[in-house]
């Protein structure tokens, strides 16, 4: 299981580092999403406002949402998803590399966002720094979860609207969760509740992918 | 016919439905190891889904059928998919990856060594184009690509989703010389086309299918 | 004969606890001191949120969750799921709504930002995900498989959400049934009028389950037989 989940994620990331959509299309697309949640604010709060949290999170998850589909994309090109069948690796594996790759490609978003964060919305560079593990377990269970939803929605009839309509309410606990932490570390404190949360949601989408994903492909 | 070499397989009145319609509408149908089958047909006669049936990709609805060992009903489908191989005529691998690395990936996957990859290569004549991404490769180019990783897994049962579409006369004999020493090897090809084979070398099976059926066998 | 009986039954009984429901909650019970008439909201707001949020949820989960099992995998759990889901959300959408107008005089805004109303909301997302996957998918197999994982992802949600969102913000006047309860010892009819609110509404639940699932089975016979028929005129696009 592990050993696929390697070879899987390897083979996501690789493609992801030759076709560089991440490079020019996701991470270009969050940038610009905060600005506008800077210009939304309006002139007297941009700078200054404990927005900063909550709306780093509200573009997470609108660049997550891009991310899930395109990792599902790259299984969708015709033929592929056939071919790859055949290979009968262990749908597990699978899931467990898909969301691996997934994870790295939102850390490494993220710690962009976060650094737009801290230069447009002046959220301090500190409390930003404190908060980095939970935001680094959050997207992990973002991942997680979202690798499972993407597999959901995969081929299905509008798959890539349908997406948000199943995945939002499942992420709200997590926004919820991460935004929290986050301003906590802001303040200068930590909440183990924000962190029980995240936990547990993270534990819970691992397990029903790890048994549920082989149901998923079954198709 | 070699009638006393084992059944690889065995259909009796396999139906295969989609939403309701039927992709296939009753078909029976025994092969033999070390055979090679042409199946033809309008486009809709269901060729393409007799393929999909035998790689173990859409589920069986009525009737029975045994396919390499695996019952369809209740065998288990991925034991059915490592052991056949399948070639869309779409392509079937990963464009952003390389020649090389694509057929890493299936090795990986199959726990083969990847010490075969090149001499495979060379023998499918993409000696020049091993480092080439895949989506800057010809129809007839990707292909060989695919006769390469079906090599490099050396199937029992070969599948080969129109493979003679778009290519040329010299691409056309490729395949046909090489289908020919497959099955002198043992293995079995069944493949589909919307033309019986005008091949000088081989002597294949050739089903007609025509409203997900077959409707004419000729030896 | 009791299994005939019942069915037969199921229905007018219904109705007839609704109306009782109605009758004791309107006429009987006297009104709150301090809420006056619109604390008799207490006789349908907490009977549809049962059925919405653990009634139907619940039983759309177990469905899904015996779908997925392998032994006791069939079309019937789906049709359960399905129907099950399908009842939630109309009695999520009429929690939200009563809850609404509760709201309303209590907190003075048609939303607050309420641990339970806003957790519901989501839930009611989450349904309607689950009908629009259904609608995205044509095949019965696979609709199936992947509605059912997805009713369990619901599920595993529901207490994640819940208690987020309540440790996010609580403003909500507490517990209702012990509020209630507490009246008990003053007015005894409030709490019986309550106690068969509930027993109404779950009835009523199970009849237009009931309902929802012979439904579907009358769809899936009805292209049964165009199966058939499907499967004929296939086979006679190969005669020459």
């Amino acid at each position: 299981m592990i050993r696929t989940a390697l070879l899987v994620a390897g083979k996501d990331l690789r493609i992801e580092l030759r076709s560089r959509v991440l490079l020019w299309q996701v991470v270009p697309f969050g940038v610009m999403a905060l600005l506008l949640s800077g210009l939304a604010l309006g002139p007297a709060n941009a700078g200054h406002s404990s927005a900063g949290p909550g709306l780093f999170y509200l573009v997470v998850l609108l660049v997550a949402l891009l991310m899930i589909n395109r990792s599902q994309a790259v299984e969708s090109t015709p033929g592929t998803r056939s071919s790859v069948a055949t290979l009968g690796l262990d749908p597990a594996g699978v899931f467990l590399g898909k969301a691996l790759a997934l994870a790295t490609e939102l850390w490494l978003t993220g710690l962009v966002l976060l650094a737009g964060a801290v230069l447009f919305l002046h959220t301090a560079l500190h409390g930003a720094l404190v908060a980095l593990p939970s935001i680094v377990v959050t997207l992990a269970a973002l991942a997680a979860a979202g690798t499972l939803y993407g597999a959901l929605t995969a081929g299905g009839g509008g798959a890539a609207t349908l997406l948000p309509v199943l995945a939002l309410p499942a992420f709200a606990p997590l926004l919820i969760a991460g935004e929290r932490s986050f301003s906590a570390a802001l303040g200068g404190g930590a909440l183990w509740e924000w962190w029980v949360i995240i936990a547990v949601a993270l534990a819970a989408y691992l397990a029903i992918g790890i048994l549920l994903y082989g149901v998923l492909e079954e198709s | 016919m070699a009638n006393d070499s084992p059944l690889v397989v065995q259909l009796r009145d396999a139906v295969v439905l989609a939403g309701g319609f039927p992709l296939l509408s009753g078909v029976t149908l025994e092969l033999h190891a070390g055979s090679l089958t042409v199946v033809t047909g309008a486009n809709g006669a269901g060729k393409t889904s007799l393929l999909r049936l035998l790689a173990g990709l859409v589920a069986l609805s009525s009737g029975s059928a045994t396919v390499a060992g695996v019952d369809l009903g209740t065998g288990d489908p991925r034991l059915l998919r490592r052991r056949v191989g399948w070639l869309g005529h779409e392509g079937s691998f990963y464009d952003d990856l390389t020649v090389r690395e694509n057929l890493v990936f299936a090795a990986r996957a199959l726990e083969r060594p990847t010490g075969e990859i090149e001499s495979v290569v060379a023998h499918v004549g993409l000696a020049g184009r091993i480092d080439t991404p895949t989506k800057q490769l010809s129809a007839g180019q990707r292909r060989r690509l695919g006769l390469g990783w079906l090599l490099l897994r050396r199937p029992q049962l070969w599948l080969l989703d129109e493979p003679y579409a778009s290519l040329d006369d010299e691409g056309r004999g490729f395949f046909d010389a090489l289908l020919g020493d497959v099955v002198a090897g043992g293995a079995t090809v069944v493949v589909s086309a919307h033309d019986p084979l005008r091949s000088a070398s081989l002597r294949p099976r050739t089903l007609h299918l025509a409203g997900g059926r077959i409707v004419g066998d000729a030896s | 004969m009791i299994k005939l009986l019942s069915q037969r039954l199921l229905g007018p009984v219904t109705l007839l606890a609704l109306a009782a429901t109605l009758w004791m909650g309107l006429v009987v019970t006297p009104p709150d001191k301090v809420q006056g008439d619109l604390a008799r909201l207490v006789y349908v707001h907490p009977a549809l949120a049962w059925v919405a949020l653990y009634l139907s949820f619940g039983t759309a989960t177990i469905a899904s969750g015996l779908y997925l099992w392998k032994r006791t995998r069939s079309m019937v759990m789906d049709r359960v799921a399905h129907s099950a889901m399908e009842v939630s959300l109309v009695f999520i959408v009429l929690t939200l709504i009563t809850g609404s107008i509760w709201g309303r005089p209590t907190w003075g805004v048609w939303w607050a930002w309420d641990a339970r109303l806003t957790s519901t909301a989501i839930l009611g997302v989450l349904a309607l995900g689950y009908l629009a996957l259904r609608r995205a998918n044509d095949d019965p197999t696979l609709r199936a498989r992947r509605s059912a994982v997805l009713a369990i992802l619901a599920a595993i949600n529901v207490p994640i959400i819940h208690f987020s969102v309540q440790w996010w913000k609580t403003l909500h006047q507490g517990a209702t049934v012990f509020t209630a309860s507490r009246t008990l010892l003053i007015h005894g009819s409030m709490a019986w009028t309550l106690l068969l609110s509930f027993v109404a509404f779950t009835m009523l639940f199970f009849w237009l389950l009931r309902a929802r699932y012979r439904l579907e089975v009358q769809r899936e016979r009805t292209s049964g037989q165009s199966l058939r028929d499907a499967l004929e005129e296939r086979r006679r696009e190969g005669a020459f």
